[in-house]
């Protein structure tokens, strides 16, 4: 019986480690490839690692046209979507886990709603609206528009961490004789902290994955963003340079896998929170 | 009790009880309250009707107009009644789109669902090294941007020397080198089912894994003491208590699969794309924004928004509901 069980464990284990391989394989084929040198890349049987690694790949990404403008584009449209959009959802956040008031489940519906609404409905609406107001190719029109995305799903976000502060605390610190403003900066800032960083992170990741409003409302190459600085970079020569093509994806890909590593459990856990009690 | 006590203690009973108030006083204190909550939202709630509420009202109107380069410079279009609904509701393409769509869609959401509840029932019962290998292994795909992840299927799959066509030669699975994977739109379409599968499957593992967590040993072990073999416990035990979130993603599969664009867009080369293989979200780019046909494309734009908008009702019954529970 024993060893029947041990058997099938061990074969559930192999299946679990072919799975693993398939799953991961992508990844490592990325970083593997835009180490290899051009020989290994475009020979006829590949290499599965690389005795000869290169930088040079890296090198060329880099210094292809357009490269830095787009990472400074990114930064720019990331750190101004995700600061902005803290603040104002942190606020409404706060109203819907510490406050009832009539409209309360409208506003619900509103925030859970717009996260429906598909991207590629809203090209068109959004590029004519925003020819009519001269925000299209302006970075300013493309951060009002990922505001519109991050808002609804961070005040969602903030809201879970809020409610998961213990109601104790801040009534002590009511008690204590601080007027409910006091209690807040004092008592609820520095608790509701891990959240908010967790929630701008995932803003972060979402805002600089975007592609389908960067690649409509920019026009100008200087003015494109990471994301679509990578999807021109096979253009239309029949000769693709692979390695450029993977060290590029690599770089894109570094910063939003860090953080996604840095925040994964608790997204998984304020997805779940509220999947599981219904 | 001590008599240096008994005063403190009344102090606090007579503070406890209310006492008998007139109306409460129409203070600015109170006002404040009362509107706290609103001038807390505020700020949100003008972002989103100005840069989305107002688009779509702009959306409604335009899909009565005749709108194309000529109206977006002028910023002005010329009413033409239900001409571009009848336009799209008589073209055969628009219904092959909606069909092809509807097909992609169950295909990728049954797929991920799928795999995706296998591989969580495959992390119960693997050693635990495997399940930290598995696990990170998932969490890296899920990490992967969007755009990034097309590029690496594009170098996989490529017809020279991608990896895909090797790795099935060698395999003796036929003779795949130079097999051109974007050849038909079946396989365009398949190919991009594999990509967007793989970026699938990590959330819903997670979340079904998570959700299998909390099914409990004793009710499991209940069942098996009386009898039950182990496919009767998987069905009449674990799998009521996952209901709630295989409802929560299959609905917001469906609603992310019918309205995916990035990675087919690019995935299917630029030339490549036409009436044979686009979905709704490609066929409406094409249509409204690269024909420069505005007035058209937000009538295809308000009737996909429809279509998702009923599939989406039972998904935001739900968060709202449990929203409504948890505060």
């Amino acid at each position: 019986m024993r060893a029947r069980r041990r058997r099938t464990r061990f074969l559930w284990d192999a299946v679990g480690l072919l799975l693993f391989v398939v799953i991961a394989f992508p990844v490592y084929w990325m970083v593997a490839s835009a180490f290899k040198p051009d020989d290994e890349l475009n020979g006829a049987s590949p290499t599965w690692f690389s005795l000869h690694p290169t930088l040079s790949h890296f090198n060329d990404a880099i210094h292809r046209p357009f490269f830095w403008d787009g990472v400074k584009n990114s930064l720019i449209i990331v750190s101004a979507t995700v600061l902005l959009s803290m603040v104002l959802a942190f606020l409404a956040a706060v109203a819907l886990a510490k406050f009832r008031f009539t409209g309360r489940k409208a506003f619900v519906i509103l925030i859970i709603g717009i996260q429906m609404l598909p991207q590629a409905g809203l090209i068109i609406p959004l590029y004519v609206v925003l020819a009519r107001y001269h925000q299209v190719n302006a970075l300013s029109g493309v951060i009002l528009t990922y505001m519109t995305f991050v808002l609804p799903f961070s005040v969602w976000m903030l809201r879970g961490f809020l409610l998961g502060i213990p109601k104790e605390l801040e009534e002590a610190a009511m008690v204590d004789g601080s007027s409910r403003v006091g209690s807040f900066v004092r008592i609820l800032l520095p608790l509701v902290a891990p959240g908010l960083v967790a929630t701008s992170i995932f803003a972060f990741i979402t805002t600089w994955n975007e592609y389908i409003f960067a690649r409509v409302l920019l026009n100008d190459q200087s003015k494109q963003t990471a994301t679509v600085w990578l999807s021109y970079f096979t253009g239309t020569s029949r000769n693709t340079d692979w390695g450029g093509l993977m060290a590029g994806s690599t770089l894109i890909a570094v910063p939003v896998v860090v953080f996604f590593l840095i925040v994964q459990r608790k997204i998984a856990f304020g997805l779940t929170a509220g999947a599981v009690r219904g | 009790m001590t008599s240096s006590d008994i005063p403190h203690g009344t102090a606090l009973a007579a503070e406890a009880t209310p006492r008998p108030r007139r109306r409460r006083p129409f203070t600015v204190a109170r006002v404040v309250r009362g509107a706290a909550p609103y001038l807390l939202i505020l700020p949100v709630v003008v972002t989103i009707v100005a840069i989305l509420g107002y688009p779509l009202y702009h959306l409604a109107r335009l899909s009565f107009q005749k709108y194309g380069l000529f109206e977006l410079i002028a910023h002005h279009g010329t009413s033409v009644g239900w001409a571009n609904y009848s336009s799209v509701l008589h073209d055969s393409v628009f219904w092959d789109v909606l069909v092809r769509t509807i097909v992609f869609t169950v295909a990728n959401v049954a797929l991920a669902m799928g795999i995706g509840t296998l591989i969580a029932l495959l992390l119960t019962k693997v050693s635990s090294f495997v399940r930290v290998l598995l696990t990170a292994g998932l969490v890296l795909a899920w990490a992967m941007p969007p755009v990034v992840a097309v590029q690496v299927w594009v170098w996989m799959t490529n017809r020279e020397n991608g990896i895909l066509n090797y790795t099935l030669t060698k395999l003796h699975v036929g003779d795949y080198s130079q097999h051109d994977w974007l050849e038909t739109p079946f396989s365009q379409l398949s190919l991009t089912t594999s990509l967007l599968v793989w970026g699938a499957i990590p959330f819903i593992v997670v979340t079904v894994y998570a959700g299998l967590s909390q099914v409990s040993h004793e009710l499991v072990e209940a069942a098996e003491i009386d009898g039950a073999r182990p496919r009767r416990v998987f069905w009449d035990v674990t799998v009521p208590i996952l209901k709630p979130i295989f409802l929560i993603l299959t609905s917001l599969s469906i609603i992310w699969d019918f309205g995916v664009f990035t990675q087919p867009f690019l995935l299917i080369d630029q030339t490549r794309i036409n009436a044979s293989n686009e979905l709704m979200g490609i066929y409406l780019y094409e249509e409204g924004y690269v024909k420069t046909d505005f007035g058209r494309g937000a009538a295809i734009s308000i009737l996909m928004l429809l279509i998702v908008a009923v599939l989406s009702v039972v998904y935001v019954r739900k968060m709202v509901r449990t929203g409504e529970e948890a505060s």
